[in-house]
């Protein structure tokens, strides 16, 4: 990944906006940005953003890539859509900040230990297994992802709602042995694999 | 024949013995009650979610929403498609308004379609559409309120619309900043909707509810206070992520704030289930986790 960096940065060097313009989902509206700070104010978790939105957008056009791509900021986005349709300019915002947190992250460089790209990580690896999302495998394994000691102490923390949702049969206890899934997991191993290489291809993260 | 047909996209927390599996439950009774027809995708799968982004990508994503679309293009022909699920009405249509409106994205789509199998192919045919758009827009409030045997009089609920089905789609009509129609199908069931819920369209924090739960318990403290303020004793919701949210984090609330929250959070397909006449059961109030007990005992009255 280090080395996709490098070519990245190399290849666009002093124009970050050509480099999200070329390879950041709905890059191409970030220059249409004219600083008025709405999706700033209409974020609900607006104060948790070292650089909100707004900021971003200014901070790309003075190509201050590592620190945007290094930012935590982007993985405060609780996909509202309140940015979107407030935006004067009807940028798609959370859609760039989405690309950007996924950019970041393909190129390595997003905060390793952010929760939400670590969440989100768990969450996609696990639709993408049996093409539908295993409740029970996906909270485990996120309690459990730092190691047994800690996963039992996340798991006691959470037993009360656990509780609750068995109780009232919205968790399966034995989902990790009776989820089905898609019956068609290989077709859609395949066509996972397929998007991958192509996306891969026209945004230079293939070798 | 049912008076309509859908193609159904039920999505993952639909399923038995998941997140809202009591949503699916009164929605069955409800549909059943309208003579309204779910024909389910056959072999459907995730659509992705919001969250999904960060490893998944763009193209893998429309890739997931574009395989169930051409399956339903397939098998269930010339109907809508109706998901009852935020996120996936949310994933799918935004895949349709993509595809419609990029040609590249649309042959690299339908390029790894083809590694699925079953000569899929999406031709983007159908409207992909909310359960509550179909209620309010196919049906209308006079038809939803038809079946209505039971009053939930004397009940007040704050309609907590959320954000996946008002943002950045919405329901025609509606403004993003205060929607009406959770109120107007309160009413309908004879219940009386929060005229002023300041909180209606705040984020629960979604799926950073998982990731950070300090940011999103703030959210959901102001979306369950607000609705006390106002005098509600339930809060009503279209979306699956909403109604676990706020309802299964209430304990956690309390003992980080000293409140004292209990406050039940349905769905609108359960409120209509009871008003159609349905038991407890069939309204998926056994499924929830604080109890609803109000609404409960309007369904045992005069069971059948």
């Amino acid at each position: 990944m280090g080395d996709i960096n490098t070519a990245m940065a190399e290849q666009y060097r002093n124009n970050f906006l050509k480099e999200v313009e070329a390879n950041v989902e709905e890059g191409q509206w970030v220059k249409m940005c004219m600083q008025c700070g709405v999706c700033s104010g209409s974020c609900p978790l607006g104060p948790a953003w070292e650089h909100p939105p707004q900021e971003i957008f200014m901070m790309i056009r003075a190509g201050r890539r590592d620190e945007v791509l290094k930012s935590e900021s982007m993985w405060m986005c609780t996909s509202c859509y309140n940015c979107i349709v407030r935006c004067p300019r009807e940028l798609p915002i959370t859609h760039i900040m989405h690309g950007l947190a996924n950019y970041a992250h393909r190129l390595g460089l997003a905060p390793k230990m952010n929760p939400t790209r670590r969440f989100a990580k768990k969450f996609w690896n696990n639709l993408a297994k049996s093409g539908r999302v295993n409740e029970i495998e996906l909270s485990a394994g996120l309690y459990f992802m730092d190691g047994f000691k800690t996963g039992i102490a996340r798991a006691w923390a959470m037993k009360d709602i656990g509780i609750g949702m068995l109780k009232a049969k919205r968790l399966n206890p034995f989902g990790f042995v009776t989820h089905k899934g898609c019956k068609d997991k290989k077709g859609i191993h395949r066509m996972l694999k397929k998007a991958r290489e192509i996306e891969d291809r026209r945004k230079g993260f293939a070798a | 024949m049912a008076r309509k047909e859908y193609s159904f996209y039920p999505g993952c927390s639909s399923e038995r013995l998941t997140s809202a599996s009591n949503y699916m439950v009164s929605v069955e009774a409800m549909c059943k009650k309208l003579d309204v027809q779910l024909n389910e995708i056959p072999d459907w799968n995730c659509c992705g979610a919001s969250i999904g982004y960060a490893e998944g990508g763009e193209l893998p994503r429309h890739v997931m929403n574009a395989r169930n679309l051409a399956i339903s293009e397939q098998v269930n022909k010339g109907q809508d498609v109706v998901a009852t699920c935020a996120a996936c009405w949310l994933g799918a249509r935004e895949t349709k308004d993509r595809l419609a409106h990029d040609s590249d994205l649309l042959a690299e789509t339908n390029e790894a379609l083809r590694e699925a199998g079953m000569n899929l192919q999406y031709k983007g045919e159908q409207e992909v559409r909310h359960m509550v758009e179909v209620l309010i827009e196919d049906l209308g409030y006079e038809e939803l309120k038809k079946p209505v045997v039971k009053s939930l009089e004397g009940i007040k609920f704050a309609g907590y619309v959320g954000c996946q089905t008002n943002r950045p789609f919405g329901i025609v009509g509606e403004s993003f900043e205060n929607p009406k129609y959770l109120d107007k199908l309160v009413e309908i069931v004879g219940g009386e909707p929060v005229e002023k819920y300041d909180q209606k369209v705040t984020c629960c924090g979604g799926a950073l509810a998982f990731s950070e739960p300090e940011k999103s318990q703030a959210q959901i403290k102001k979306i369950i206070e607000s609705a006390y303020d106002h005098g509600a004793e339930m809060i009503v919701t279209p979306c699956p992520v909403c109604q676990m949210n706020v309802e299964v984090y209430q304990g956690q609330i309390n003992k980080r704030y000293g409140t004292k929250f209990n406050m039940p959070v349905t769905y609108y397909s359960q409120l209509m289930a009871v008003a159609y006449g349905g038991s407890a059961k069939d309204a998926g109030l056994d499924g929830q986790v604080i109890r609803a007990r109000k609404l409960e005992e309007i369904a045992a009255k005069g069971a059948r």
